[in-house]
């Protein structure tokens, strides 16, 4: 049931300092646990499990990375918005 | 049958916190985790190996569940213990270990074994240095799980039963506030320097530790009888009979010799022929007045209030800063307390407001260059500091001020902080001492006109040696340049103190030169006033004034000024004072 319009990824830029470290990671999985399908992190051309804090460090994502969060289910379209505005807030640091 | 002998080894390490201890050795960081079994599992076997995992991991959780409840709120640790309990049930470490255990077969410990080891390489080649250290929380994650896998207690650091040495690669914030220290003899670590966590709380406790060790935990063994001699930073394993004997001697020396200081370090720094100086105390924390107290500091030389901007989103309100102020005020009255105006730089400002990208912070927008920038929150502090003065007796110093025009700016502000506390009808206190911190070479060479604004010159020798030797201290490839006694320090401070002479104004050092016994008959020589340092320096830099006097030293500065070379001075020193200072210092 896809609708019009509606995108299964965005786009979003690390803003902060020290990059997209342990806690602000914990903070994404902690968001992607929810989800109904599987949520994917995307930094060039390697993809990490949203899901897991471990597999997004190893992304190793520093400030200014640019990442695609992408989600295989529109149901889980609030969980996609959710972490693109948690990484553009940077993370509330 | 005979035990096996032992060799005594000597590692050599850098001296964190003076002392010497001997006892047996506690390594913190593994617990005999270092060494895993592999064997096979069948069947149902499989089935009990998972669950033997996921209890090991509940436990694990539990433990951290613990650390957190019992820790005390302002230590600022929970953030790292809640991503370490996020860790814990994390899909490429939980999930992927109980994978390997179900598809190979395998025990519990080797599959663990083998995920962490697969993590660490990936974060091993990762670039930003930042992220790669990450790898130290999965780490961290894994190992407790795999303590309570082999059935080693980590709670082990608080439950200590008899009194050790603490052996370890560097001390984590988890474990540091679970160590029960009255148990702790002493510490010593693979890493670290001077500065380090480790060294900052030995110094607290009073207690001997060695760190940058590289290979401690691997050249010493739990149970393993050391000697740490925190003067000479020496760490001996498996010490040998004669080794063993003059140490307890060398270690009852220095406590008699610690005893001794202290019982004197309430009487006044007098010389032999009858002059005092005030024996200061540099602080950071308005707690550490009680270890200014405690070693018989004259006063508060240094009040550095940094601390307060530091880690947090907003400036902070005139009322918490006066709140401060006034407790350090109050309880050192009506001894001196000499506030320092903020004295932040770019890797120190408050997290909001550094807006700033400096290539040279050292040349850079700092000190009382950027509270002039910054009038609003400069003005902030200046109130909140005249309204403690009005509770005892309070100094004002102004960092880094490398122009007459400075000194003028800032007492105009000073005196609009005060007349905005006059019209508010708010207590307050106007008429404090006001000084400047001698730290540019530039503030050297106009001290007559700036004399002229000030009750006061403080010199500070640790910025005034790297500006004007143009020497980085934590630049390893140049530190050895860095020498107090160069001869073109020794012109600079003499300069500022014949100048304060001559002025009529007081003249004091805040330097770490100030702290070094074979310094004093230098600093006595030219006059000095004053001489702050850390409270635990007091009581030894007490003796050596004692047991010198002004006539001495002053023949001696003229002959110090003579030498071309620190080396040169050196000697100098070592010949005319050697034999005092080592009869009233411990070496």
């Amino acid at each position: 049931m896809v609708t019009k319009g509606q995108k299964k990824y965005k786009v979003a830029t690390i803003k902060n300092e020290l990059g997209l470290h342990a806690r602000s990671a914990a903070q994404i999985a902690h968001i992607a646990g929810n989800s109904a399908a599987s949520v994917w992190l995307k930094k060039d051309d390697k993809m990490a499990d949203a899901s897991s804090i471990i597999d997004i460090l190893t992304l190793a994502c520093e400030k200014g990375t640019k990442i695609t969060i992408i989600i295989e289910d529109l149901a889980d379209i609030n969980i996609l918005d959710a972490i693109v505005d948690l990484v553009d807030s940077g993370f509330g640091e | 049958m005979s035990e096996p002998a032992v060799e005594e080894k000597t590692l050599k390490g850098i001296s964190a916190s003076p002392g010497i201890c001997i006892g047996k050795a506690y390594l913190v960081d593994k617990g005999g985790v270092d060494v895993v079994k592999k064997y096979y599992l069948k069947g149902k076997k499989i089935k009990s190996e998972i669950n033997r995992f996921k209890a090991a991991v509940k436990k694990a959780k539990d433990e951290i569940h613990t650390i957190i409840e019992n820790s005390p709120e302002e230590l600022q640790q929970a953030h790292i213990l809640e991503t370490h309990l996020a860790l814990l049930n994390d899909k490429l470490l939980y999930g992927k270990t109980i994978e390997i255990i179900e598809k190979e077969g395998v025990n519990a410990e080797w599959a663990l074994k083998r995920v962490v080891s697969n993590l660490n390489s990936i974060f091993q080649n990762m670039i930003d240095s930042y992220l790669k250290e990450r790898a130290l929380d999965v780490a961290h994650v894994s190992d407790s799980i795999m303590r309570n896998l082999v059935g080693v207690e980590p709670e082990d650091i608080a439950a200590i039963d008899k009194r050790v040495i603490l052996v370890s690669d560097d001390l984590s914030p988890a474990q540091t506030c679970q160590i029960n220290l009255e148990r702790i003899m002493g510490f010593i670590t693979n890493r670290g320097g001077k500065t380090s966590h480790t060294g900052i709380m030995a110094q607290a406790l009073e207690i001997p530790a060695v760190v940058g060790l590289v290979n401690a935990t691997t050249a010493i063994k739990n149970e393993d009888l050391i000697i740490v001699d925190g003067n000479t930073g020496k760490v001996i394993v498996n010490p040998s009979e004669p080794s063993l004997v003059e140490y307890e001697e060398r270690k009852s020396q220095y406590e008699d010799y610690k005893v001794g200081i202290t019982r004197e370090s309430h009487l006044k720094a007098e010389t032999t022929d009858g002059v005092k100086l005030e024996v200061m105390a540099n602080i950071e924390l308005p707690e550490e007045v009680v270890a200014v107290k405690n070693y018989g500091g004259d006063g508060i030389g240094l009040y550095r209030t940094e601390f307060q901007y530091m880690n947090r989103a907003e400036f902070p309100s005139e009322q918490e800063l006066f709140d401060k102020y006034r407790d350090v005020v109050e309880v050192m009255a009506p001894k001196s307390v000499t506030i320092r105006t903020l004295d932040i730089n770019g890797d120190k400002a408050v997290a909001n407001h550094t807006s700033y990208d400096e290539i040279n912070p050292a040349l850079g927008l700092r000190a009382i260059r950027y509270c002039l920038k910054k009038p609003d929150v400069f003005k902030t502090q200046l109130r909140a500091i005249l309204r403690a003065a009005a509770f005892g007796r309070v100094r004002i110093l102004f960092p880094m001020i490398s122009a007459y025009f400075e000194i003028c700016k800032v007492k105009k502000l000073l005196d609009q902080a005060a007349d905005s506390l006059e019209k508010e009808g708010l207590p307050y206190n106007r008429e404090i001492d006001i000084g400047i911190m001698i730290e540019v070479p530039s503030a050297v060479v106009v001290a007559d006109s700036l004399a002229e604004k000030v009750d006061f010159f403080s010199i500070g020798t640790n910025d005034l040696i790297q500006y004007a030797l143009a020497i980085d201290r934590g630049n390893r490839h140049v530190a050895d340049l860095y020498q107090p006694l160069d001869p073109a320090i020794i012109r600079m401070v003499k300069q500022v103190a014949d100048v304060s002479k001559d002025k009529g104004i007081g003249v004091f050092m805040c330097g770490e030169m100030a702290a070094t016994p074979h310094h004093i008959p230098l600093l006595l020589g030219m006059g000095m006033d004053e001489l702050s340092m850390n409270p635990q320096s007091i009581p030894q830099i007490k003796r050596v004034i004692r047991s010198l006097n002004v006539k001495d030293s002053q023949s001696f500065v003229r002959e110090a000024l003579k030498k071309k070379t620190a080396r040169g001075v050196f000697e100098l020193s070592r010949d005319a004072f050697g034999g005092t200072l080592s009869e009233v210092t411990f070496s």
